[in-house]
């Protein structure tokens, strides 16, 4: 209430104040349309992109969109159908895309070889893992819940599971019977994520965390049950022959929290692999001898994929900048 | 009008709670409080979504980096608040901090999902609203008579709640519009800002002249005493300064407090952020009543009584009640905030000579948000050692303690425009 402030200033004044709740709104309300206009990525794949090539089929950062990576080293085939998280093999492709909106929403889109859809299923969260059994036949994808006190109470995760040959989809598996040393375990606080299928579709190996700690748990789809293996192992990613497991472990290194390992299931032993940064994701097998992983890119982009050999020798390679979700098709 | 707090003698008296207009410019810091907060809420709101979804951000690096701007946002404050002080610049110091704030949503939008780029808005933002703090509670206390302080906090508290509130729906809104473009969000919050900015130039006069004028050196707290000390000295302030940090080591913080009731109820995620919801929306409604109340009966009661309305609540979550009496607590919670924010700036503001108001609130608010701080960390740790019934009867506990202690501690009633004078 200035005193000085006459009529004609105060009227100054408030045109002043007019004039930039136009501008101010028209702006914002451009950019809105703008962005509006701009809308999703293009959902669907161009018609001349399939997964039919064999290949390294990764997510490009730059497009959002599946792109196929030439080994020789010339320029990668895109066009593929945009996914926040994918992975393909056998027969089948895996799609997770987020739906617009709060909450947030989670569509797995199942797709053939020629990008063809399968089926489609909604699940609240955001996606975050995505794995098809090696004969394309069972798929499992894993969504956070984020809510509003992230920090505060953690993360919660949901996984669900779905059989193509019988249609058997679980949304939520974290009702199945789970025995940790040998008991029954019951606890209101279990969450799942990172399930990676063995050759025959019915043996599974996933991560579950409760009460502070992960473990490694075998599952049996049949049968419906799990049990843990081993304490502190995250994501975890069966090799092609079934032998060893690649996954992420919680170091005491506070710059780089999760390092990468291979475990053997035949004598259950561990040996870190030559990768010392942290990684946040569930490696992929691109052979028998070679995991691949996304880190945070370098320069700008997003992440970029690296390989690093299997047996704990070698050093990391960069294998595709800007590049997310690897999958090895052949 | 200037009615600078100067406990005026030719001041007539009027009954308290007396049916006065609310100074021009409480409403119109009110007003970029409440525009400012809708910018900010925004960003706040999809912040978690953007960094975990946009960026694979992991949700451990998202807290530790939340986590750590919180705890630097202290010593600016500090900063802030003695820039304030030097030749009465508080509009000018608060600007800068609103503008900061507002040209930290622009480098969202530039940074483009580059981790460092995000990383730096976000600090400073975490700075502008620091420095902002002290300098605009200053400036309310400086807008008018002592005697109507707690009324003009509970006012500008009201409408900045209503931003708060705000901010998040405009944020879901804008999503929702765009089918989930993130950038949307941070230009609209930008523009937002910006808007808030102006609105200070235009509406908020210069803090009054007894903030600078010549009753204090051209620049007093520079050279060899600090601010701190010089606002330290007085005893009546030490005591305020005392009381709400004793308090504050022993509130255990919402984020747990919420925990607790989502734990008792078995409440569904979805459910979940409605408990803060709840408790701002009961906020905005009590705040002006608070204030009210304060200014009738004196701030150290009211202060007390809120504390003690957070004592009640952990009480409902200690003891064996029926589910839905669980609703009390936020309820409770928000007398609590009601009767304990405003109304603190409104005990302490009077006390202080105007010249070292900011700088004296900025100290203030650093002791009771590190005592928080540490009540909070030590009620995680019991948490995790004790479990959670013993960690809680602990902290209901040494919340009695403390309401007992600042009972005694606090001045009895330091409105009365003798003890004003006095610190003067």
């Amino acid at each position: 209430m200035n005193p000085r402030a006459t009529r004609p200033r105060r009227l100054r004044r408030l045109l002043l104040v007019l004039l930039a709740v136009l501008l101010l709104g028209g702006g914002s309300l451009g950019y809105v349309l703008h962005a509006r206009h701009r809308g999703l990525p293009a959902a669907a794949a161009d018609g001349s992109f399939s997964l039919a090539e064999p290949g390294l089929y990764y997510r490009d950062s730059a497009t959002g969109r599946v792109a196929r990576h030439d080994g020789a080293g010339g320029p990668p085939a895109t066009g593929g159908p945009a996914c926040e998280r994918f992975h393909a093999a056998g027969e089948r492709v895996l799609c997770l895309r987020k739906l617009p909106g709060i909450p947030a929403r989670t569509q797995a889109l199942v797709l053939d070889r020629r990008l063809r859809e399968i089926q489609r299923v909604t699940v609240p969260g955001i996606p975050n893992r995505a794995r098809v059994s090696a004969s394309g036949n069972v798929l499992s994808w894993t969504a956070f819940a984020v809510g509003d006190s992230y920090a505060a109470t953690g993360f919660s995760t949901r996984t669900s599971l779905l059989d193509l040959r019988t249609g058997y989809l679980v949304k939520s598996m974290e009702d199945i019977p789970l025995t940790i040393d040998g008991t029954r375990y019951h606890a209101p606080d279990v969450n799942y994520w990172g399930v990676t299928f063995a050759a025959d579709d019915n043996r599974f190996y996933a991560t579950v965390s409760t009460r502070g700690r992960t473990h490694l748990v075998e599952g049996d789809l049949r049968n419906w049950s799990a049990r843990a293996l081993r304490e502190n192992v995250e994501c975890p990613s069966l090799s092609p022959d079934n032998t060893r497991i690649a996954f992420k472990k919680v170091s005491d290194d506070l710059a780089a929290p999760w390092r990468l390992y291979v475990l053997d299931l035949a004598d259950l032993r561990e040996h870190p692999l030559a990768e010392t940064r942290s990684v946040d994701d569930q490696a992929a097998w691109l052979d028998d001898g070679t995991v691949g992983y996304a880190l945070p890119g370098r320069e700008g982009r997003a992440d970029d994929i690296w390989s690093v050999p299997a047996d704990g020798t070698g050093r990391p390679r960069l294998l595709v900048p800007g590049g997310s979700s690897p999958a090895a098709a052949n | 009008m200037y009615l600078a707090n100067t406990g005026r003698p030719d001041a007539p008296p009027r009954p308290p709670g007396a049916r006065r207009r609310v100074p021009a410019t409480v409403i119109a810091l009110g007003a970029v409080s409440l525009v400012t907060d809708v910018s900010s809420e925004m960003v706040t709101a999809v912040l978690p979504l953007y960094l975990v979804l946009g960026l694979g951000l992991s949700p451990l690096q998202f807290g530790f980096l939340d986590g750590m701007f919180n705890g630097a946002t202290a010593l600016v404050r500090l900063l802030g608040g003695r820039l304030a002080d030097r030749g009465g610049r508080h509009k000018r110091v608060a600007g800068a901090g609103y503008l900061l704030s507002a040209l930290s949503r622009l480098g969202l939008l530039l940074a483009d999902g580059a981790t460092a780029g995000i990383a730096g808005s976000l600090a400073a933002d975490r700075i502008g609203k620091g420095v902002r703090t002290a300098p605009r509670d200053a400036l309310i206390s400086l807008s008018g008579p002592p005697e109507t302080l707690g009324r003009a906090f509970g006012v500008h508290r009201a409408m900045d709640t209503t931003g708060a509130l705000l901010g998040p729906l405009a944020a879901f809104a804008v999503l929702w519009a765009t089918a989930d473009a993130y950038d949307a969000v941070f230009a609209v919050s930008f523009c937002t800002g910006l808007l808030g900015v102006l609105l200070l130039v235009l509406y908020v006069p210069p803090a009054p002249a007894g903030a600078s004028g010549p009753s204090a050196p051209a620049a007093p707290p520079v050279g060899p005493t600090p601010l701190a000390r010089t606002a330290l000295r007085d005893p009546a302030f030490r005591r305020i300064l005392y009381a709400a940090s004793l308090l504050g080591a022993a509130t255990i913080g919402d984020s747990f407090l919420y925990l607790l009731i989502q734990r008792a109820l078995d409440l569904p995620a979805a459910l979940f952020p409605l408990l803060p919801l709840g408790a701002a929306a009961g906020y905005l409604l009590l705040a002006v009543p608070a204030g009210r109340i304060a200014d009738r009966v004196g701030r150290r009661l009211p202060f007390l009584a809120g504390h003690t309305a957070l004592l009640g609540a952990y009480a409902v979550l200690l003891l064996p009640v029926a589910r839905p009496t669980l609703a009390v607590v936020p309820v409770l919670l928000a007398v609590f905030y009601a009767s304990t924010d405003g109304v603190l700036m409104a005990l302490a503001g009077p006390v202080l000579p105007a010249h070292r108001r900011a700088g004296g609130l900025a100290v203030l608010q650093t002791g009771q948000a590190l005592a928080r701080l540490l009540g909070a960390a030590g009620f995680g740790a019991a948490w995790t050692f004790w479990g959670r019934g013993p960690a809680l009867g602990t902290a209901a506990l040494a919340l009695a303690a403390a309401l007992a202690a600042a009972w005694r501690i606090l001045p009895a009633s330091p409105t009365a425009p003798d003890t004003t004078q006095e610190a003067l």
